[in-house]
């Protein structure tokens, strides 16, 4: 690791004002730094000065009443994986914290560092390579290794981003609440994330001196069923090489809405409007949900190594709705 | 004469000579930094500022006052560091593998839950209580979780069994009586490349029989 100076935020007017006074990559902010760190150590960033938002008073809690969730940016994955009203009315978010990573990274990691987390592909993690991502002109994915990219939403950049807890967050229509000099603003989740084909290198919309500080979800009604399922190599703490956050309003074995948001397949958080349009309004049985699988891939484009991806992500949807009426 | 003295005046370990042919390429490679807690001050950084903090740890009940760099890790802390005294840390229990928090070999509990030590950094651990697989043990009586480590012959080559260890002792100080498949889970940020699974879940489950 390069060296650097360490501030410990203040205020989020202070961090705010130190983002806006410095270069874009010069002044970074670190919470949990389980991703920074390991991008600090690989040299893929080399800021002057990191700022720890820790210090940050009253952003490290979870508070939950009848209209819904509201979870500061600080919280750890493990508080959020472990919390018992998320477990209870959110499964599909206390199951998708408890499949990142593993205890040591979840007891660290924050949600507003998984949210911002940077993608893993080899090519961009790799010092030596100048890849799309960083600059140069070729996503090297796409004629070389990639049997850990994207299939859905690529071109130009295959990565897929790496966060589990996103697609949750979509599935359940959560908010982001971010700051930045001029004040507050609020955000869908899934308005935040963006695709290479808008900006290759970034994945979410947040400007050079914002900051993600809050998340906020609805409550679902109370005959929702929602589950998060994530196929990981070999089954071993990892991200996900495909994972589907399922959120189903049931009237019995009606679906009577359906929201499904794939992770570890697209460059960003992936909703497949056309398995939530065959399932909702439908009877829930075997051919209805393997319909819904073939449809959300029938435009997938898969690179040399990653056809695999395509089965997996289509069957993952076809057992996360069937999980909704059993 | 403690234990510790002992160690010091009568051994050259293997570790402490190691240290000793690679002072030079250390010393080469240490290089000006700048650590400052206010803004001002970050504004005022000139690239050939030389500025370290000093910090205070609680590691395994005994206060380290040390100097650090922002970029120092806590694991690079407890395995090189020096206090102001010119003491060694010397904990080298916590073993730096692949120093991205992957590998589970560094694993300290701070605040009582397991972390990886390479991934997070000194600064960070102030104020907070920090037990490495030193502290495990009651003076000379050992835990339960490495009684049961010996018993079970859990460990080959035993590079990863610190890890292993503080990753047990955690599990078992959240959950009692722990099914296997949460044995696993609770392991699961550890690795062992000799592949003794089998045998370290079978030391936690009789650890917590007689932890119980």
């Amino acid at each position: 690791m390069d060296t650097f100076s360490y501030v410990n935020a203040t205020s989020l007017k202070q961090v705010t004002s130190l983002l806006s006074d410095s270069e874009w990559g010069e002044v970074m902010l670190i919470a949990g730094g389980t991703d920074l760190l390991s991008e600090l150590k690989e040299y893929i960033e080399t800021p002057k000065t990191l700022i720890n938002l820790k210090t940050l008073p009253g952003m490290d809690s979870i508070s939950s009443d009848t209209s819904g969730l509201k979870i500061g940016a600080l919280t750890t994955v493990a508080e959020i994986a472990m919390h018992p009203t998320i477990q209870q009315h959110y499964t599909v978010l206390a199951q998708a914290a408890a499949s990142v990573a593993t205890p040591q990274i979840r007891n660290v990691g924050t949600l507003g560092g998984n949210l911002c987390q940077r993608p893993r592909c080899w090519y961009y993690r790799d010092e030596t390579v100048n890849c799309l991502k960083k600059g140069g002109d070729i996503c090297y994915a796409v004629d070389g290794l990639s049997k850990y990219h994207a299939i859905l939403g690529g071109d130009p950049v295959y990565i897929v981003h790496p966060s589990d807890i996103a697609p949750a967050l979509i599935a359940l229509n959560a908010t982001l609440k971010i700051t930045g000099p001029d004040g507050d603003k609020t955000m869908k989740v899934e308005e935040f994330f963006t695709l290479p084909s808008a900006n290759p290198f970034r994945e979410n919309v947040l400007e050079p001196n914002e900051i993600v500080v809050e998340v906020e979800v609805p409550k679902p009604k109370p005959n929702t069923k929602s589950l998060y399922l994530k196929a990981r190599e070999k089954g071993a703490p990892d991200f996900a090489l495909a994972s589907v956050a399922g959120v189903f309003e049931m009237n019995g074995k009606t679906c009577q809405s359906a929201n499904v948001v794939l992770g570890g397949v697209a460059p960003a958080p992936w909703r497949s409007a056309e398995a939530e349009t065959v399932l909702t309004g439908k009877t829930i049985n075997d051919s209805i949900s393997m319909k819904a699988g073939e449809e959300a891939v029938k435009d997938a484009q898969p690179l040399a190594d990653n056809e695999y991806k395509v089965t997996l992500t289509q069957n993952l949807i076809s057992r996360a709705a069937m999980m909704a009426v059993n | 004469m403690s234990e510790k003295e002992k160690k010091q005046s009568t051994n050259i370990s293997r570790r402490s000579f190691l240290k000793g042919v690679g002072t030079g390429t250390v010393a080469a490679t240490v290089v000006p930094a700048i650590l400052v807690g206010d803004a001002e001050k970050a504004e005022a950084q000139t690239d050939d500022t030389i500025s370290t903090a000093q910090i205070q740890l609680a590691i395994n009940e005994q206060k380290y006052t040390i100097e650090v760099e922002a970029r120092t890790t806590l694991l690079s802390v407890l395995r090189d560091g020096i206090d102001t005294n010119g003491n060694s840390v010397d904990l080298t229990g916590a073993k730096l593998i692949c120093d991205r928090g992957e590998c589970g070999g560094c694993t300290v509990l701070v605040d009582g839950k397991p972390i990886y030590a390479c991934m997070m950094l000194a600064m960070d651990a102030q104020g907070k209580q920090i037990t490495t697989v030193e502290g495990i043990a009651d003076g000379n009586t050992l835990h339960p979780v490495q009684e049961a480590f010996i018993k079970h012959d859990a460990l080959m080559c035993g590079f990863c069994t610190p890890g292993f260890v503080v990753s047990s002792v955690a599990l078992l100080n959240e959950n009692k009586k722990p099914t296997l498949e949460e044995i696993k889970n609770g392991l699961s940020g550890n690795t062992c490349r000799c592949g003794t699974y089998p045998f370290i879940f079978d030391a936690v489950e009789t650890a917590a029989q007689k932890m119980k």
